[in-house]
Parts: C-alpha cells; sequence; structure tokens
C-alpha cells in the first residue's frame, strides 16, 4: 500500500467537513471594556485593565484547556496553581499564558 | 501496559504510594503555606459496556491522578489505570469471567527551567500525535475505545522511562509553536515497561483561525529500528462548540488515520441547556497494512470504520458516552455498541488555607 492513498483520504475527508460546519454563532466571549469619549477614572482604568486580564485568560483558556476537555463545574482555589502548573507543562504554555490562566482562574 | 497478579500490584502501588508521600512530605514542610498550590487529585470513575459482534463485556474503571507541586518549578505527576473486566467465557461455557489490570500509567517530574524549556524526567506519556496525551483520559475521551491507530508510534507501551524536553518555543498573538523532544531507555520493569527510542513533535497553532497543525518523529533504537511519523490537524472555528480533530500516522508495518468531529450547539439556551448538553460525535477511521507483519496493534486487515456517538453532559462533571459503530474489513464486518457513564473529579488532596 503506497502512501498516497491513506494520506489523500485523510485530507479530503478534512476538506469535506469543513462545509459541514455550522455558522458562527453568538460569540459568548464578553468583550474588552472600551473607554470612549469622556476620560475615564482611575476606577474605570483599574476596571477596564482587569477586564482586559479576564479576556486574555479566558482566552487562554479557551485555546488551551477546554480544547481537549470540557470545562469542570468548579474546582476549589486552593488548587488552581496546581492546576495551571499541570496544564503548562500538559498544554505546553507559555510563561505568559500560565499567568493569565492563574489570573482568570483568581479573579 | 503490563498484567500482573494483585500481589505485586500492592507491592509496587505502595512503592508508588511512598514515592508519592514522600514528594507530598516535601511539599508539606516547604508548600503549604502556599494555599493555592496544594496538591490535588483528579481522574474519573466510570463504568462502560460494549458489545463487540454479540459479545458484551462490562468494565467498572477508575483512572485517578495526583499531582503535586514543590516549590514554584517543580511538579510531580501520576496517573494510572484500574480495571475490573467482565467478559463472557469462551468454548461455549456459560457466564463470565472477570480480570482485574492495574498500573500505573505514568509517574514523572516536571522542573520549569526556563520560560520555554520543561524538563520533564521519570515514566511519561510518548509525545506522539495527540491521543495519548491529550485525549486517553476517560473523563476526555469523547469515545470509549481508542482509534485504531493509537498505538502507532507509541512502542508498544504508550510511556518512555527516560527524559523529555518540552515547551512553548514562540507565543505570538498571531501563532505559537510548542514542542516535545525525548529519549526513553529500555525497561523491563513490571510497572515501567518502555522501549528504547527517542522522537518528538511540534506543533503550530494559529488562534485567529483556532487551527493547529503538528508533526510527530519517533524512531525504535531496539532490535530492528524502525521510523514512525505523524501528523495531526485540530480545528475549532471561534465562538462554536464544533471540534473537529485529526491524525494520521505511519509506521514500518502499517498506517492509517482517523478524524473525529463532535459540535454542541448553543442555539437552544446555550451549552449548559437540556438541548445543549447533547453532544453528536463521529469518527471515520481507516488502516493500511503495509506488510504481514504484525508488531504495531493494529488490525492484521486493512480496516475501515465509522463510530457514530451520542454524549450526554450532565451537570456536575458527569457524561453519559454512546456509540455505534460498523466496522469492516476481510476478515467480516461487525457492529460495536457501546455505552457508559463517566464522572470526573477534581478536589484538593488536603485542607489548605485559602489565600
Amino acid at each position: 500500500m503506497s502512501l498516497k492513498r491513506p494520506l489523500f483520504g485523510f485530507l479530503l475527508l478534512s476538506i469535506a467537513a469543513i462545509p459541514l460546519i455550522a455558522a458562527p454563532q453568538s460569540g459568548s466571549q464578553p468583550q474588552a471594556a472600551q473607554q470612549t469619549g469622556v476620560k475615564a477614572s482611575a476606577k474605570q482604568k483599574a476596571e477596564a485593565k482587569n477586564s482586559a486580564h479576564q479576556d486574555e485568560g479566558q482566552r487562554v483558556f479557551e485555546q488551551n484547556c477546554s480544547r481537549c476537555h470540557n470545562t469542570p463545574d468548579g474546582f476549589s482555589s486552593r488548587i488552581s496553581g496546581t492546576v495551571v502548573r499541570h496544564m503548562r507543562v500538559r498544554a505546553s504554555l507559555s510563561q505568559h499564558d500560565e499567568q493569565e490562566l492563574l489570573r482568570f482562574l483568581n479573579p | 501496559m503490563p498484567r500482573f497478579g494483585l500481589s505485586s500490584l500492592l507491592v509496587e502501588m505502595l512503592r508508588a504510594a511512598r514515592l508519592v508521600t514522600f514528594a507530598l512530605a516535601v511539599l508539606g514542610v516547604g508548600r503549604y503555606a502556599g494555599a493555592q498550590d496544594t496538591p490535588l487529585l483528579s481522574g474519573g470513575v466510570g463504568f462502560f459496556t460494549s458489545t463487540n459482534g454479540g459479545n458484551t463485556t462490562y468494565q467498572p474503571m477508575i483512572q485517578p491522578l495526583v499531582a503535586a507541586p514543590i516549590g514554584q518549578h517543580l511538579l510531580i505527576e501520576s496517573r494510572a489505570a484500574l480495571i475490573e473486566t467482565y467478559a463472557p467465557r469462551s468454548n461455549g461455557l456459560s457466564g463470565y469471567d472477570h480480570t482485574f489490570f492495574g498500573a500505573l500509567t505514568y509517574l514523572q517530574g516536571d522542573a520549569i527551567l526556563t520560560p520555554h524549556v520543561t524538563l520533564v524526567a521519570g515514566s511519561f506519556l510518548i509525545p506522539f500525535g495527540t491521543y495519548n496525551e491529550r485525549l486517553s483520559p476517560i473523563w476526555i475521551s469523547n469515545f470509549q475505545d481508542g482509534p485504531l491507530i493509537s498505538n502507532l508510534g507509541l512502542m508498544s507501551t504508550g510511556t518512555g522511562v527516560g527524559g523529555m524536553l518540552r515547551g512553548s518555543a514562540i507565543s505570538r498573538r498571531k501563532y505559537s509553536i510548542d514542542y516535545a523532544a525525548y529519549f526513553s531507555a529500555r525497561s523491563g520493569n513490571e510497572q515501567f515497561n518502555s522501549e528504547r527510542s527517542s522522537g518528538g513533535r511540534a506543533s503550530l497553532y494559529l488562534p485567529d483561525q483556532r487551527l493547529e497543525i503538528g508533526f510527530s518523529y519517533n524512531r525504535l533504537l531496539q532490535e530492528v529500528h524502525e521510523n514512525f511519523y505523524g501528523a495531526h490537524v485540530w480545528w475549532e472555528p471561534k465562538d462554536t462548540a464544533f471540534r473537529l480533530r485529526s491524525e494520521y500516522a505511519r509506521g514500518h508495518h502499517a498506517q492509517g488515520y482517523w478524524i473525529e468531529a463532535d459540535y454542541r450547539t448553543q442555539a437552544f439556551g446555550g451549552l449548559d441547556s437540556f438541548i445543549g448538553r447533547f453532544e453528536p460525535v463521529f469518527r471515520m477511521q481507516q488502516t493500511f497494512r503495509r506488510d504481514t507483519q504484525v508488531s504495531d496493534g493494529l488490525p492484521l486487515v486493512n480496516t475501515q470504520r465509522a463510530d457514530f456517538g451520542l454524549d450526554y453532559n450532565l451537570p456536575h462533571n458527569t457524561r453519559i458516552i454512546t456509540s455505534y459503530a460498523r466496522q469492516f474489513s476481510s476478515t467480516g464486518n461487525r457492529n460495536i455498541w457501546e455505552t457508559g457513564i463517566v464522572y470526573r473529579f477534581l478536589f484538593p488532596a488536603w485542607k489548605g488555607k485559602s489565600k
């Protein structure tokens, strides 16, 4: 059996599956806080910064954790550091992503 | 993984437990006050049934996982599998026989050396393709049994004993590249069986497209040296609960691929609604023999198989997994019906203090 036949079938089925995808539905990610017009107060800035961190953490979570497994219903904050370190190794997270994920799990 | 008696299992488990206990004790001295770094117990408990060619087997199963950080840069982690299998007696006898299987799946220490390099030492899952490392736990897999090619490139044991370097080589907003490279020594230890081999995997991930493309290469370094090549493509369109995963693997004696798609709708009240918890799954797979030498765990003849699954994601980390598969080969076509329920647990190993 030559290499070409199964590889061709593999690629063909991959491509054929793409049109079957349902159209993207309403986004589940909250949008980053936007500051427009009036100069934001220090409190608003802090909230916006926190929101941006949350979005970044959620992005890391969706791209590295929930791609493989369902989101756990919840777990103790006492093990969040351990969970993140395990994910850093298993998902080969960068140091930045590890920190954002830890912040996301401990808002 | 090796099969062995209950007494030797207990001895091996006690040895492993001593090691883990030692690690936890060190942790307790050094990091108990670090509230967020409390060691964790996780894993899955499941009960599965499978009817293959008219024979039904029952499998209660536990896959516990322990992870214990030590200091700021170390992590000890291990996973085990405890399985009791009830299968119909052969030779026309009525009733069931049961067998017990228990083994550590891996036991490894992880040292985060730099932002880009993590050193893994001990008994670790071989990084080839995606199934072995990412999808094999029972609380993650969409189907009860793995793909037909899941043994290809895993040196028959699925684990290596030695060292591995892995990490994120580059991480940018538009793309990231991660890698894993390992060397395994040959080990005849009953609990940590492995072949002498080396290899690795590299993956490119494009966040905007939610697309991952990766390549794997392993080489067996004992007896007849054999090469294994693998490729994988994963795609999860943004803002949908659709996932497309696929893998291709080529060994010295056989090759094959699988493509798996699963979907959960958000149109009827979100993923946590009654409808949103349903998860239809489809998997297509084919294997091709390159010669008649059998050393890789793949079917003896060219085989095609289509799996149709319907999973239901209950609250409290519980999943019902059902599937029907039709397998085609020159040795005979067969139907495979599978059902199961899995509970995933995740909690601290002991009571700590919250920050």
